[in-house]
């Protein structure tokens, strides 16, 4: 860089691959998806017609509404148990915590469909519960399909991201503020309120956003659960998978619609974090407490009631694959017989999950060191672009990157529809960012000495990284590689749009089993990948050395 | 294998911001050499120039006769500690320190003694399988000091190492970094703001200011005759009086108000009735029957000599000083004054200096600014 000569150095070439790996999959389907939302289908001229179309027949922009009116919902119920949870939580002691939290981050993990598939199973039209009460008391429960069942599913799912991130924010609240306030005469409910609410609420914000953005985008619930209850994503998927001529520009007008919504939220959630959290430290962070009197028996009635429901599908889904079945109903006696028909007859599925889950986070981990280095140390106009285009992840639903990236690529020379390789893009994109975000992280705390001592000494720049940076940054990458990895083979709602017959994987072979009434193989396929999840969070645990996540 | 180092005319520039407008220096083959100045002066910039992790802008550095303006900071062969050590922490200290012999391809039994000798050099033999995180501050020092040196490199770049030391630590490592300096004789760059440090370590210093070089000698040299105001008064303390040259019968004299002492120092291109800054540390005043009247403002008492902080006449102050000082040294001094006690000083013409009325240049004969 001498003299303002421009030199063509490594980070360059990386930097300039990276750009153009973005431009092919990310800016040009996404492009490529808007350009089509105003087209016209038939003559192909630029039109309006798709988004008058959505705004004028009541049963599309019914589903907009309902998907609003269920997100809303979910919020506020998410943040009622989150938020009281982490509180109670972080303020007594309460007993069998390390439990309990591993439990919390297992049901906000695993994938909301096995929840909606598990519901269904115990309280659906043929349900256990369903019949216990209709046969033996005689009393008819409500239907658990549509709002109430997406409702309930995705709150016990989501909840978690608000406990999380109330419990991070009261972790950092300094037990001196508290006994100030204290010491000035406030009683301790009322510091709850003048005190303790008002220093989370940024957080709780963020948290809450960031569920909302969740509920909104999530394409498996509702489509198990929700039957006439429309919302956006399956309203999306459905339009576009139902092959009338001309759908794709319908399909994808709507895409552009829940983009721009997200896109809204994700801006406004920026600015909550910015500019209204605080920064504290806290030398001294609160001791919990011993309860006192009937608040320890509400407190307790109240956690293990929210932990039990929320981990119920998943020993429903358990319990349920080694039973013996007979058609699409479960039998009484025990049996591996789901497990031996999975095997013989979806083997594939598993084998698929795995190869592309590996590829992928081969693929998350390379791209995650590399844009963090580049965006970190690297800084100038191209490298901040990347590093802004890295959060689209965050405000394109699964469903619409599976669309998009289909529109893009279902054709010559990027002939990528049918092949694994399109899915594996898409659990690239979609899932890149935690292994982006803790290798940032972790290169903030790596001194740029390091790399300078390691190249006074006479190391290369580009030897240095891969010799010291990539080596002290490991840490990092791997635990956000993990929920990388996580995240990815559950990944559900762009793969449901993009597998063909040969590249299903084991959450779209759930799904399809769910939707042919095949509970039976969807119970074991679903253990299994219930299965890998906890061994990979537990092995997340063992090797960052605490029982947390940031998500 | 160590080299001097020639800077000539460099300039640093980012983007439009001018760093260093245009400095040049040289610096000999094993010397000590310290750059000195208040934050903010270039002085790390300067050094980073030389390690090759800031580029040159204009001008040319040299390792004795060879460019080395364009050579990447890893084919240097450069030692450098850094202020915060940048030990590598997944490396044990015998790591560490092989880490450089291992880049230069070093056959394993050489690199073992030459590993054992400088870990026996700064004293951390003992440490050599721990991981750094079980080092102290003053230990991971010694590393870092050890990784530089054992590659045995053309120049050693120290960056304010001793800054996150603590003060008694700072001073045992001080001593430490100069006998190994010495014993290896490599070419030493060390950037320090703490005067004192600089001082007590350097062969040469250069006190910099917005990336000028103000003045370049011995650490003697700098302190006793200052080339200009900043040195005198950024190098130890400088009470700075207004005064006038006064020339009788070829006799020299400056004169404060009614007080004037005879100077025998005084460079030729003086002239009668000039306006001079003249400088005096508080410890080149003594009491006397005759001389400048001051009122005692306040006293310290440090136990090997008192700090008094005194008033003069207003006019008397140059600059925006509150107030002078003049320090008394107990072993000699048995008369101790209290606040608003009045005295009558007078400075030691032999020690005192005296400049432009500026500030910028210095009139006692043969004060260099680049020695």
């Amino acid at each position: 860089m001498n003299k303002g000569k421009f030199k063509f150095d490594f980070w360059t070439i990386v930097t300039i691959i990276i750009a153009l790996i973005f431009a092919v999959f990310l800016i040009y389907p996404l492009f490529a998806l808007f350009a089509s939302s105003f087209k016209d289908p038939v003559t192909g001229s630029f039109t309006l017609n798709n988004f008058a179309k959505f705004f004028h027949k009541k049963y599309y922009y019914k589903a907009l509404i309902n998907s609003f009116t269920v997100t809303i919902c979910v919020t506020a119920l998410s943040i009622l148990i989150g938020a009281p949870m982490a509180y109670i939580m972080n303020a007594y002691k309460v007993k069998g915590k390390g439990i309990l939290e591993i439990l919390i981050i297992i049901s906000m993990l695993s994938p909301p469909f096995i929840g909606a598939y598990s519901w269904v199973l115990l309280c659906g039209r043929s349900g256990v519960v369903t019949k216990f009460f209709a046969e033996k008391l005689n009393i008819h429960l409500p239907t658990i399909y549509g709002f109430l069942g997406i409702l309930i599913v995705l709150t016990l799912k989501l909840y978690p991201f608000i406990y999380l991130y109330v419990s991070g924010a009261l972790k950092k609240i300094d037990v001196s503020l508290s006994e100030a306030a204290e010491s000035l005469g406030c009683n301790p409910s009322k510091k709850v309120f003048t005190i303790v609410l008002p220093l989370i609420l940024p957080t709780l914000l963020a948290g809450g956003l960031l569920v909302f953005m969740n509920a909104l985008a999530d394409f498996g619930t509702p489509m198990l659960i929700g039957e006439g209850f429309n919302v956006m994503p399956v309203l999306i998927y459905s339009e576009f998978i139902s092959e009338v001529g001309g759908q794709a520009n319908f399909a994808a007008a709507m895409a552009a619609i829940m983009v721009f919504i997200t896109s809204l939220l994700f801006a406004g959630q920026k600015y909550i974090v910015n500019k209204k959290s605080f920064t504290m430290s806290s030398l001294r962070p609160m001791q919990p407490k011993e309860f006192k009197g009937m608040t320890g028996v509400f407190s307790y009635i109240f956690i293990y009631l929210i932990i039990i429901l929320s981990i119920i599908p998943q020993a429903t889904v358990i319990y349920t694959s080694f039973l013996n079945t007979r058609g699409s109903m479960f039998t009484s006696e025990f049996s591996l017989k789901s497990y031996r028909t999975v095997f013989s007859k979806l083997g594939q599925a598993i084998t698929n999950t795995y190869l592309y889950g590996l590829i992928a986070i081969a693929i998350i981990v390379f791209l995650g060191m590399f844009i963090a280095y580049i965006s970190t140390r690297k800084k100038n106009a191209v490298t901040s672009i990347i590093d802004a285009i890295t959060m689209f992840p965050y405000i394109i639903p699964g469903s619409v990157l599976g669309i998009t990236l289909l529109l893009a690529f279902n054709k010559k020379p990027l002939l990528l529809s049918g092949t694994f390789m399109i899915i594996v893009v898409a659990f690239v994109i979609r899932r890149l960012p935690y292994t982006l975000r803790s290798s940032a992280a972790i290169l903030y705390q790596i001194s740029e000495s390091m790399e300078e001592a390691s190249i006074s000494l006479g190391c290369s720049p580009v030897k240095t990284f891969f010799k010291i940076t990539a080596v002290m940054m490991l840490p990092g990458v791997f635990s956000g590689a993990i929920l990388s990895w996580i995240t990815v083979i559950n990944e559900l709602s762009a793969s449901v749009i993009l597998y063909t017959g040969n590249t299903r994987t084991m959450s779209v072979s759930i799904y399809t089993e769910v939707i042919r009434a095949s509970y039976g193989t969807a119970a074991a396929l679903s253990t299994i990948l219930t299965l890998t999840t906890i061994i990979s969070l537990l092995i997340f645990f063992k090797l960052s050395g605490k029982k947390e996540i940031s998500i | 294998m160590s080299v001097s180092i020639s800077i000539q005319n460099v300039v640093k520039k980012y983007d439009k911001t001018v760093i260093i407008p245009d400095l040049s220096l040289n610096i000999k083959n094993g010397e000590f050499f310290t750059l000195l100045g208040p934050s903010g002066c270039g002085k790390t910039t300067l050094l980073r120039m030389i390690a090759g992790f800031n580029s040159i802008e204009g001008g040319e550095i040299k390792f004795d006769d060879a460019v080395i303006n364009d050579i990447p900071a890893h084919k240097r062969n450069i030692g450098m500690v850094f202020q915060n050590y940048a030990i590598f922490p997944h490396m044990t200290v015998k790591e560490n320190v092989e880490y450089g012999l291992k880049l230069r391809k070093v056959p394993k039994d050489e690199m073992n003694k030459k590993v054992e000798d400088i870990l026996k050099v700064v004293k951390i033999d003992t440490y050599k399988d721990r991981l750094p995180e079980r080092l102290s501050g003053g230990q991971q020092q010694r590393v870092a000091l050890a990784r530089a040196i054992v590659i045995h490199p053309s120049v050693l770049l120290m960056d304010e190492p001793l800054s996150n030391l603590d003060a008694k630590l700072r001073i045992e490592m001080r001593s430490a970094i100069r006998d190994i300096q010495k014993e290896v004789g490599i070419t030493t760059v060390y950037v320090t703001h703490d005067q004192e440090e600089a001082l007590a370590i350097s062969d040469r210093i250069a006190v910099m200011k917005d990336g000028v070089i103000q003045q370049v000698g011995s650490p003697k040299q700098i302190y006793t005759r200052p080339s200009n105001v900043f040195v005198s008064t950024f190098i130890g303390s400088s009470n700075l009086l207004n005064a006038k040259i006064k020339i009788e019968s070829g006799k020299k004299y400056v004169c404060f108000d009614d007080f004037s002492v005879e100077m025998t120092n005084l460079s030729e291109d003086i002239k009668d009735n000039q306006k001079v800054i003249v400088s005096v540390r508080p410890e080149e005043f003594s009491l006397s029957d005759k001389g400048i009247k001051f009122k005692i403002k306040n006293s310290t008492f440090f136990g090997r000599y008192i700090n008094y902080e005194i008033l003069p006449n207003k006019d008397l102050i140059a600059g925006n000083q509150p107030y002078f000082e003049f320090t008394q040294d107990l072993g000699h001094v048995h008369d101790f004054f209290e606040a608003d006690d009045e005295l009558c000083l007078s400075p030691n013409p032999l020690k005192i200096n005296v400049f432009t009325e500026d500030g910028e240049k210095s009139l006692i004969r043969d004060v260099k600014e680049n020695e």
